[in-house]
């Protein structure tokens, strides 16, 4: 398909365990990620997915466990020191601004990269204008790879949902991720913005070699694009592998299918 | 001399090398070129061309949007005595297989990925093609099929080329001749196949000459490209009069942004089919809707002073100095705001052609100081036979013959014409030309039509559309339709009749129009199937066929084609699905035939008949929809007579 080469282990999750007051969320999860491979976390409502995510980049503190990032191990995570580690996220439910341009949301996810203080960015006062000037032409490239030249300037919570996950994952882009952690991209989408969305996604892992992790209901997207699949039920990890294996697995088919006990 | 298209390039390169030629925004920049930049890449690409064995004669694909590296490739083909042959880039791999096959094409410039993989499709079913090069190189890093190459990596082969051969092209350049074939483009088809129309450079040169000369038109003018290449039209103001006038060619960032483009470009030549004209009026008139009460008063007021006098002061008609005064305020208040958003401040002459324009969405671009005409042609005669000349613009005609035509009206109404811009031949097709092209050069349009008293032509429709009611009275199906299509809420009508007592349509609601308008009454529908469906649309459209009927009652010989019965479709009309040609124009026997069902029910008298439809998606996969469709009597009047 591509030229792109998976590399070594770069993400690992070891021994996870979440648990909210007596609620177990995510029980004794291990699964590692390698470098430049798309890995999709699937399973059904509840399975604890998005904790999981939230887990890698320092939302929740899990209980127990490890998770070690490019050679260094963490209790948990932190979530700023996660994004200057270089991992960026979208989130299921959007969390742009919603009054904002396209533009100015995409700007915003610069935000760690600048170095001029909230004063001289609020004058452009000298360095700042020229480092905004960069950024700004970093962003159009963004604008451009997305396709969304057209709503530049259209507050966000003016565009269809479709193209609203678009921005999101711009955002996502325009902090040079290593590593991005999508929470179900392609939720809400029609057929045609989830092959958008699909490709842009596969387009981003080919063209800047980031290393995707997703989440994803869609099982035909999730086959279609991922390298290895890792799969939860109430919590706990029922498969892991290619999807392929993944398909064939039967837990995972009980979990979905539904079983007679 | 300049009697080839390179050789007028060069001439500008030599004139006005710093003048601005082409722009594109790329990354929100607006990026330029200019006249020696031009030639130079021009000169690159030929030789890039040239390295790889394309040769004199050869055909050259090029396929993708309005990008200043396809239109550079265009020239670069010509250079070498070579044909482009620009492919309308929506189509898809089984139909453009028809014409590379057609064209004999070996080599393909095409725009980015997707035509890449489009093309690499169809080199499965043509192994000949050998080349494909692509201007953007996104996402085609890691293709490694052989023949793909970059449009960079063209350009540096074309540095070696030229180093090892620093004179080969001038040599190419000066070996073109006047009559070789400039262009072949290819005939939507909206009968049979597509056939590719030659035309040589002096014809092009000849129309964008006529043109240009018409309207004084030169460096310092700008022009919008965002028309499809493969059309006549963008090939004859895209490339004919920009290298005949020497003015800027402007490239929108993508198909989406085009109006913001306009805006920020003001550019003083624009070209459109009515439909661009109508889905810009379309825009306006829902923001409109939108706006408060004393913005609507306001816009009202104006627009029916304008509407009034408007079109008389730009025609240079006597008009009393009250209205002067007031049209002016309107001018400051409305008029120019309303230009200005339709990114038409500076627009010095504006054009519409194509299909016949409806006489009101015409006269609201002209009330408001919009120098909009209409010129008459086709692929055939390069886009030129008819031109309206400034102060001579009605609404009814199309104008006189162009410099270096010459016009005469079949005894059955058929349009025919003869000059400078007539086609040589259809591509490898004798029995084609044959048919279009009698013993006296005359080339038969198949427009029906009529000259007035001052020489002016008058299209009424497509020769083989007009007919007979079963009355005797004459059908123009296209005619009502276009008065149909001004309404916004329209999309797209399909009037049956010929040999019937009585008209009946299919309606194509406007998705976008009509959806604005079920919101701001609350109205919730489901999708376009729902929409279209519901009985307060039913009600909206029949209000608009009823105007319609209204003024057909007022024409002469019209009276008898009110319409009697219509309905609205369940899908819209889409090229997808081969209902629509690649230019948007109805098939007429082909939607016939498609619902004949729907036909029958309408002549029938029935009040309501399912039907179930396939539709093919982008993606290539089809499904299917299906509803029950009401049919509607419509309000007819009693025909009055014109006062005598």
């Amino acid at each position: 398909m591509s030229g792109r080469k998976v590399g070594d282990v770069i993400l690992d999750v070891q021994n996870i365990t979440l648990s909210f007051g007596g609620v177990k969320a995510l029980t004794d999860i291990s699964f590692n990620v390698r470098e430049h491979e798309v890995r999709a976390i699937i399973g059904p409502n509840g399975a604890g997915k998005s904790s999981m995510l939230n887990c890698i980049n320092g939302v929740y503190w899990p209980q127990q466990g490890s998770i070690t990032f490019r050679g260094q191990t963490f209790k948990h995570m932190n979530s700023r020191q996660v994004a200057e580690m270089g991992v960026a996220r979208t989130f299921q439910n959007l969390a742009l601004f919603k009054g904002m341009s396209v533009l100015d949301n995409i700007m915003s996810g610069r935000n760690l990269k600048m170095k001029s203080g909230i004063l001289a960015q609020a004058l452009r006062w000298g360095p700042a204008e020229r480092e905004e000037l960069a950024h700004r032409e970093f962003v159009e490239q963004i604008i451009d790879f997305l396709e969304i030249q057209a709503y530049r300037k259209t507050p966000v919570g003016r565009l269809p949902y479709g193209l609203q996950k678009r921005v999101d994952l711009g955002r996502a882009l325009a902090m040079e991720p290593q590593v991005l952690l999508l929470d179900e991209p392609m939720a809400g989408m029609n057929v045609e913005e989830k092959q958008d969305m699909s490709r842009f996604v596969l387009d981003v892992n080919d063209e800047f070699g980031t290393t995707i992790v997703l989440i994803e209901h869609d099982m035909g997207v999730v086959m279609d694009i991922s390298d290895r699949v890792v799969v939860l039920d109430y919590g706990k990890k029922i498969g892991d592998g290619t999807p392929d294996e993944v398909r064939n697995n039967d837990d995972v088919i009980a979990a979905y299918l539904g079983v007679e006990h | 001399m300049t009697d080839t298209f390179p050789r007028l390039l060069i001439d500008h390169a030599a004139k006005q090398p710093l003048a601005p030629a082409v722009r594109e925004k790329d990354l929100g920049i607006w990026q330029t070129w200019n006249w020696q930049a031009v030639a130079q890449e021009v000169r690159e690409i030929a030789c890039g061309l040239a390295s790889l064995g394309f040769k004199p004669f050869d055909n050259l694909a090029i396929v993708g949007a309005n990008r200043p590296h396809l239109y550079m490739a265009v020239v670069a083909a010509q250079s070498l005595r070579g044909v482009p042959v620009p492919l309308y880039q929506d189509a898809v791999a089984a139909e453009m297989v028809f014409m590379l096959d057609d064209a004999g094409i070996e080599f393909v410039i095409v725009e980015d990925q997707e035509q890449v993989d489009k093309l690499l499709e169809c080199r499965e079913q043509r192994p000949a093609l050998r080349h494909i090069i692509y201007d953007d190189p996104r996402g085609l890093r890691h293709y490694a099929q052989e023949g793909l190459l970059s449009f960079e990596a063209l350009r540096e082969r074309g540095r070696q080329f030229m180093a090892a051969q620093p004179d080969f092209y001038a040599q190419a350049v000066a070996s073109g001749q006047t009559d070789d074939v400039s262009v072949i483009l290819y005939t939507s088809g909206t009968t049979g196949r597509p056939k590719g129309v030659c035309q040589t450079h002096a014809s092009f040169i000849a129309a964008g000459r006529g043109g240009v000369q018409t309207d004084r038109l030169g460096p310092g003018d700008n022009i919008m490209s965002y028309l499809p290449m493969a059309w006549v039209g963008d090939h004859l103001f895209s490339v004919a009069q920009w290298l005949v006038g020497g003015f800027t060619l402007n490239c929108p960032e993508s198909a989406e942004t085009v109006m913001n483009d306009m805006r920020e470009i003001g550019p003083s030549y624009y070209f459109g089919p009515p439909r661009t004209f109508e889905g810009l009026l379309t825009a306006v008139s829902i923001r409109m809707e939108d706006a408060a009460a004393p913005k609507r008063w306001l816009y009202a007021k104006f627009m029916a002073l304008a509407q009034r006098v408007g079109a008389d002061i730009l025609n240079g008609a006597p008009v009393g100095a009250g209205d002067r005064a007031l049209y002016a305020l309107g001018n400051l208040m409305v008029y120019g705001p309303l230009r200005n958003v339709l990114g038409m401040s500076r627009i010095r002459v504006a054009y519409t052609a194509g299909a016949a324009i409806g006489p009101d969405l015409f006269r609201f671009y002209r009330s408001i100081g919009v120098n909009l005409k209409q010129f008459y042609g086709q692929t055939e005669t390069c886009a030129y036979v008819c031109l309206q000349r400034d102060r001579e613009v009605t609404l009814t005609s199309v104008g006189a013959a162009a410099p270096g035509m010459e016009l005469r009206i079949a005894d059955n109404g058929e349009v025919l014409v003869r000059g400078v811009s007539v086609l040589k031949e259809y591509y490898k097709r004798p029995d084609a030309t044959a048919e279009v092209l009698d013993a006296e050069g005359f080339f038969h349009t198949g427009d029906a039509g009529v000259l007035d008293a001052q020489g002016h032509l008058r299209i009424i429709d497509r020769a083989k559309d007009v007919g007979r009611m079963g009355g005797g009275a004459m059908f123009a199906p296209n005619y009502i339709e276009n008065k149909l299509k001004f309404f916004p809420q329209i999309k797209e009508a399909v009037c049956f009749g010929d040999g019937r007592n009585e008209v009946c349509a299919f309606i194509n609601i406007d998705f976008e129009a009509v959806g604005n308008w079920a919101e701001r009454r609350g109205l919730p529908y489901g999708g376009y199937v729902d929409l279209a469906g519901k009985p307060e649309v039913l009600a909206l459209v029949a209000e608009c066929i009823a105007k319609v009927n209204a003024d057909l009652a007022t024409e002469p010989g019209m009276a008898d084609t009110q319409i009697a019965r219509f309905l609205v479709l369940h899908k819209e009309l889409d090229p997808d699905d081969d209902e629509l040609t690649r230019t948007r124009k109805v098939r007429r026997g082909f939607v016939a035939q498609k619902y004949a069902v729907l036909v029958d029910a309408l002549f029938g008298g029935k009040a309501a008949q399912f039907i179930e439809t396939q539709v093919k998606f982008e993606d290539g996969r089809s499904g299917s929809v299906s509803a029950t469709l009401a049919i509607i009597d419509a309000q007819r009047y009693p025909a009055i007579k014109a006062a005598a």
